[in-house]
């Protein structure tokens, strides 16, 4: 018998939990260690944000679906790993500690087989001075503050009703953040819900963000064809960005939030401040915090973790300059490269770089989108590495499955604004994530599937897909027929 | 149509001419669109 233990029950953890169950058999135990009671369909939190969907909608328990397929969960936080066990295990465990209310605080040593670290990020609201939900900004990163971000959001339309004229900004809270996507989404929502209410006359709405120019998303922005000509997602985003009224300062590392104001510095050292009613500014991420240990219980941390706090794979971590980073570079199996039976995915592995160039402004302060990794990659990931561990609990001589962002394409369909049939999505494609400028000497992706167009068909399918990956996670009949 | 004023930030970017417009929102086009849509993004979801 193998024991699978996977830590988080976000689309990767989740993905990889429910494959890993449909393969083997029942004398195999797969166990998930996730400190929420919820699966969060994140990409619909937007949705929360601006009040047209409720938590409810975009959760469900997770507890019901894992003792139906035989999953053992376990609702606690990962503290350590312990890859060669310790004095009185000799097999390699996990410390966990309980966030189950009628285990509060209980600890327990997990022992595994096979590990799958699929914890998502730390959303470090701490980087920057006043960010925050609990000080002075929102965010739409849990349903929880979506939830928040909503109700403040219903509130100034009241005041704005009553002639107030009001300041929103959205964007990044600081220079290394990533999920511009997710802001995006928002501040397009936030504007057509303005619209909607018949107050978007008393608003301006502006954008900040860390990206080096509007469209890079994290990924450098990529080059589409549209109407005719060969164009940088870079113009896609200013014609929208244009076409909704909304104003943009881009190149920003946010320096510190008041209640009121957002002080942040630029790209070329210069400094500014902007006022706000309203500031919806997404924090950065880094790891959980998860501790390493060998036997001797020496902490072996930085072996198994890059500096950010996300897991080292089989990616080239050799430091190099943008001028020199290759597609190759990134991970292809997600196993770490010490402890062959210990996986990352999702956004808990450590990339070996960014996709977007880093940049400094003349103080020194990095000002760069770190890649994006969320979504249709994770569950990709998430899928293969549970394969890779099936063959390799069922003895199967078969190389690693292998799922390369540098080899993966995604579809991001980004919502601008929630309505059956006035409503309107962005629908991009594009192949492969990482750019590959020796494949595709001009535009670095294969142009026949890198796309982009707006329209009520991406709302359509931004909800379809809502329902569809719901209907999925909850393991209900065929789920495996949806694709990650 | 949203306002542009010379030298300042919106009046360098491309704006959608009215048919561009009507077009993302008619239930027709963006029924057609909406199966190309799929078929492209099935295309990619297969090559992985």
């Amino acid at each position: 018998m193998a024991k699978l233990v996977i830590l988080g029950a976000g689309i990767a953890g989740h993905t990889a939990a429910l494959h890993a169950r449909r393969k083997l058999g029942s004398q195999h135990e797969v166990i998930v260690i996730a400190p929420n009671s919820k699966w969060n369909w994140i990409p619909s939190n937007i949705w929360v944000g601006v009040g047209w969907m409720k938590p409810e909608q975009v959760t469900f328990e997770l507890a019901p679906v894992y003792k139906k397929q035989h999953i053992t969960f376990k609702q606690a936080r990962a503290v350590s790993i312990h890859p060669q066990g310790d004095k009185d295990h000799a097999q390699p465990f996990v410390s966990i500690e309980y966030t189950h209310p009628d285990k509060a605080g209980q600890s327990e040593q997990v022992e595994y087989d096979y590990l799958i670290n699929a914890t998502g990020p730390k959303l470090n609201f701490a980087a920057t001075e006043g960010l925050g939900p609990d000080k002075n900004s929102l965010s739409v990163c849990t349903y929880g503050h979506a939830h928040q971000t909503a109700g403040v959001l219903r509130e100034q339309i009241e005041r704005m009703k009553k002639g107030e004229h009001l300041k929103f900004v959205v964007g990044t809270g600081h220079g290394m953040c990533t999920c511009q996507g997710a802001a995006f989404e928002y501040i397009f929502n936030l504007e057509f819900e303005l619209q909607k209410a018949g107050v978007r006359d008393k608003a301006t709405i502006t954008w900040l963000s860390n990206e080096v120019e509007l469209g890079d998303f994290g990924i450098g922005g990529m080059l589409l064809k549209r109407g005719g000509y060969i164009t940088h997602s870079r113009i896609f985003a200013e014609s929208l960005f244009t076409e909704r009224g909304l104003h943009w300062i881009t190149q920003a590392h946010v320096t510190r939030v008041e209640k009121d104001r957002t002080h942040y510095e630029l790209l070329n050292g210069e400094t500014g401040v902007i006022e706000h009613d309203f500031a919806m500014l997404l924090p950065p991420f880094s790891g959980v915090g998860l501790k390493a240990y060998d036997k001797n219980g020496g902490d072996i941390t930085s072996e198994l973790f890059a500096a950010n706090g996300f897991m080292k794979v089989d990616a080239d971590y050799s430091p190099k300059p943008y001028d020199q980073w290759k597609p190759s570079d990134w991970p292809k199996t997600y196993q770490n490269p010490q402890y062959k039976n210990i996986f990352a995915v999702g956004i808990a592995f450590a990339p070996p770089h960014g996709i977007s160039k880093p940049m400094k402004n003349p103080n020194g302060t990095p000002i760069n989108p770190t890649p994006p990794r969320t979504g249709m990659p994770s569950g990709v990931m998430g899928r293969i590495v549970a394969y890779s561990i099936v063959d390799m609990i069922k003895g199967k001589n078969k190389p690693l499955r292998e799922a390369s962002m540098a080899n993966m394409g995604a579809a991001c369909i980004a919502s601008a604004g929630a309505g059956l049939f006035n409503g309107s999505g962005v629908s991009m494609t594009m192949y492969p994530i990482i750019p590959d400028f020796e494949k595709y000497p001009e535009t670095g992706r294969d142009i026949k599937y890198t796309t982009g167009e707006i329209g009520l068909a991406g709302h359509w399918i931004k909800h379809a897909l809502h329902f569809a990956f719901i209907y999925k996670a909850k393991a209900l009949p065929l789920w495996m027929a949806v694709p990650e | 149509m949203v306002k542009r004023n010379p030298y300042e930030q919106n009046y360098y970017p491309p704006v959608p001419t009215k048919l561009t417009r009507w077009s993302r929102v008619s239930l027709i086009w963006q029924t057609f669109r909406f199966i190309v849509l799929n078929i492209k993004i099935l295309r990619m979801v297969r090559k992985h």
